[in-house]
């Protein structure tokens, strides 16, 4: 099996769909001949030309709704934010037209199409190149919201969300986009969005995480695993529709839950983690849930001092470990 | 273009049969019989000489809720319109989820709409991207009405439609007040048509109560569409005059003259009056088209009376889709 980057993977899972399927089409700001400011897109116009690879206007909510009507048409748009920090004026679009068209249409309309958003921080990109929006969208019946960790699932994960007859939210964590590698299977093959991924067996508790999270708290199960702390860690890989049963599971193995993510704790994504714990696993529990997040400030700060202050890492993972497995 | 006989009474017809429903949809209201009604009243030339214009079935419209007469046109049978203000069983467009007059009919390709205004103008632009990409002989048609161009939505879809000379179709029924609020504080302009020449597309206005102009505009803007000349905005100067909806009460931002003023250019009334000058229309033929009609509405009107409500459990679904209908 090859090796590649997060980013690598991202873009040949796209360009495999563009040669499989001739309603797939691209668009966003600066995908043509630049490839992307991140270069997901890289060599794609050369290949697929300026039908397919399509230069948008610098307008985030008409990305989103001209890919809606593509989709209605029966297209199958993967529409680029080029960060998630800038989604917001499409909000409208996803929440009231996207999210909602299959259902107020009776199952008459769906809006097959992806919109794809690099999001995350520690990347010295301050408070508007950093964001994590993964709660505003999981909020929201109608919308699947996928985040992966890795090379594999990125490309596997992608290819199902072009596939799918939903509109379906991808977020890609570009600190990891060159910083994450790993091997990624030869020839076809497509992971399906929902089921969440036991990526460490363990016994003493259970990490929950996504995206560069993820690949922090891999690093952090090693470092405790010296003394004598057996972490499990899942990647919840989905966040919408999320994985109940495999939460559940390693919960009652372990009795001890970590949620890790790197949007602010306050109406987190993570609170709906442990709610569901708490709802279904009760009896289960050995400790109370505990949740790290990044602190409730409006944003990442530029400044590195800063930066690594609101940024989660393996050692403030390692810690919150500690302390959970003390308990 | 001479329009024919049949064509003109065929004309007349569909207006006369909007405006009827539409009178019994008020009634209804204030029988407190139905919750709530928008009514298409004065806007009936607009939306009629437009739908001459196109081929329902072929071509897509993406409407707004204010076009019952453009709606009957494309296939929208009494009955449906009737089912969808009482919230019954079988209400075509949404299955009774979604307001009367929240328009979509999947079999006349009539996408499914919402209530946030302009979000439909970025749908027809990617429509009209898919019509491209495609190849395909049909044109995506939307309408709005003047207060709903300051929206952004707005800008943002023509301008992707003006870019890539997509064959789309605005139709802005310009009647004057966004609920209370006049033109005058919407635009510093007097003309929404003079913001076409910021996109780069030709800029109609038209007398939206003269149903003959407002077709030959509509054919004008089909006819460059059809032939790859890019998008039309067309604005067609009408009133409304009722209120705003069955919620409103338009006695607090208007005289009662000036709604008189305008009543006495009904655009029914006029076009009735021109075809009794030629001699197309006879008083005994627009008797004959009344008692139809009155029998048309008598039969939707109580056939959605007496129609069950759909059961609680249609509310759970459809979320999800599993496939996507293609074009």
């Amino acid at each position: 099996m090859p090796e590649m980057t997060l980013i690598e993977a991202i873009r040949q899972a796209m360009d495999e769909e563009l040669a499989r399927d001739e309603c797939v089409f691209i668009t966003g700001e600066d995908v043509g001949p630049r490839g992307g400011v991140f270069r997901a897109t890289l060599g794609l116009f050369d290949k697929y030309g300026p039908n397919r690879i399509i230069d948008s206007p610098l307008a985030e909510l008409s990305i989103v709704g001209v890919g809606i009507g593509a989709a209605v048409y029966g297209m199958r748009p993967i529409c680029e934010i080029q960060f998630a920090d800038f989604i917001f004026p499409a909000f409208n679009q996803i929440l009231n037209e996207a999210a909602r068209m299959y259902y107020r249409s009776g199952g008459d309309w769906a809006v097959p199409m992806v919109i794809r958003a690099p999001y995350g921080g520690g990347i010295g990109g301050g408070l508007y190149h950093s964001q994590s929006v993964e709660a505003f969208f999981a909020h929201i019946p109608g919308l699947k919201v996928v985040i992966p960790s890795n090379p594999k699932d990125a490309k596997g994960l992608l290819k199902s969300a072009v596939r799918d007859p939903n509109p379906v939210i991808f977020l890609e964590p570009k600190k990891g986009y060159r910083l994450i590698k790993g091997d990624v299977p030869e020839g076809e093959y497509t992971i399906p969005i929902g089921p969440a991924n036991v990526s460490r067996e363990g016994a003493d508790l259970t990490v929950f995480a996504y995206g560069m999270m993820h690949y922090y708290c891999l690093q952090a199960a090693e470092a405790v695993a010296k003394e004598g702390i057996n972490v499990e860690v899942v990647d919840l890989r989905t966040l919408m529709p999320v994985d109940k049963t495999t939460i559940l599971a390693s919960v009652k193995k372990t009795g001890k839950a970590l949620i890790v993510h790197e949007d602010n704790l306050t109406g987190g994504y993570g609170g709906e983690i442990a709610a569901i714990i708490s709802d279904e696993a009760f009896t289960d529990l050995d400790a109370p849930v505990k949740r790290l997040c990044s602190p409730d400030v409006p944003g990442v700060p530029f400044s590195h001092p800063m930066q690594d202050w609101f940024m989660p890492n393996p050692e403030k993972i390692a810690k919150a470990i500690r302390e959970l497995a003390a308990y | 273009m001479e329009l024919s006989k049949d064509t003109l009474l065929a004309m007349y017809y569909a207006m006369l049969r909007s405006r009827r429903l539409d009178e019994r949809a008020w009634v209804l209201h204030r029988q407190g019989k139905i919750v709530f009604h928008i009514s298409a009243m004065g806007h009936e030339a607009s939306q009629v000489g437009a739908a001459f214009a196109l081929k329902p079935g072929k071509d897509w419209l993406v409407p707004y809720y204010r076009d019952l007469a453009l709606m009957l046109c494309f296939g929208l049978t009494s009955r449906e319109f009737m089912l969808s203000l009482f919230g019954k069983q079988g209400e075509v467009s949404s299955g009774a989820r979604q307001m009367p007059s929240h328009f979509g009919l999947r079999r006349a390709n009539v996408v499914s709409t919402s209530a946030p205004v302009a979000t439909q103008i970025p749908h027809a632009a990617g429509i009209g991207l898919g019509i491209k990409m495609r190849g395909d002989d049909a044109v995506a048609v939307t309408c709005i009405g003047e207060g709903s161009t300051s929206q952004g939505e707005w800008y943002e879809g023509l301008n992707w439609a003006a870019v890539h000379k997509l064959p789309v179709i605005c139709i802005v029924q310009n009647n004057q007040y966004a609920i209370s609020v006049p033109a005058r504080l919407q635009m510093a302009i007097p003309d929404v048509a003079d913001r076409a020449a910021a996109f780069g597309m030709p800029g109609v206005v038209v007398d939206g109560n003269d149903v003959l102009a407002c077709h030959k505009a509509m054919v004008d803007a089909v006819s460059r569409a059809r032939s790859g000349g890019g998008p039309t905005l067309i604005e067609s100067k009408t009133y409304r005059p009722v209120p705003h909806s069955s919620d409103d009460d338009d006695r607090s931002y208007r005289s009662r003259e000036e709604v008189a003023e305008w009543k006495k250019r009904d655009p029914i009334l006029l076009f009735k009056t021109s075809l009794e000058g030629q001699g197309v229309l006879t008083s005994a033929l627009n008797d004959e088209y009344e008692t139809k009609i009155t029998a048309e509405v008598d039969d939707a009107h109580k056939f959605a009376e007496a129609a069950p409500y759909p059961p609680v459990e249609c509310a759970l679904g459809p979320v999800y889709a599993t496939e996507a209908y293609h074009a």
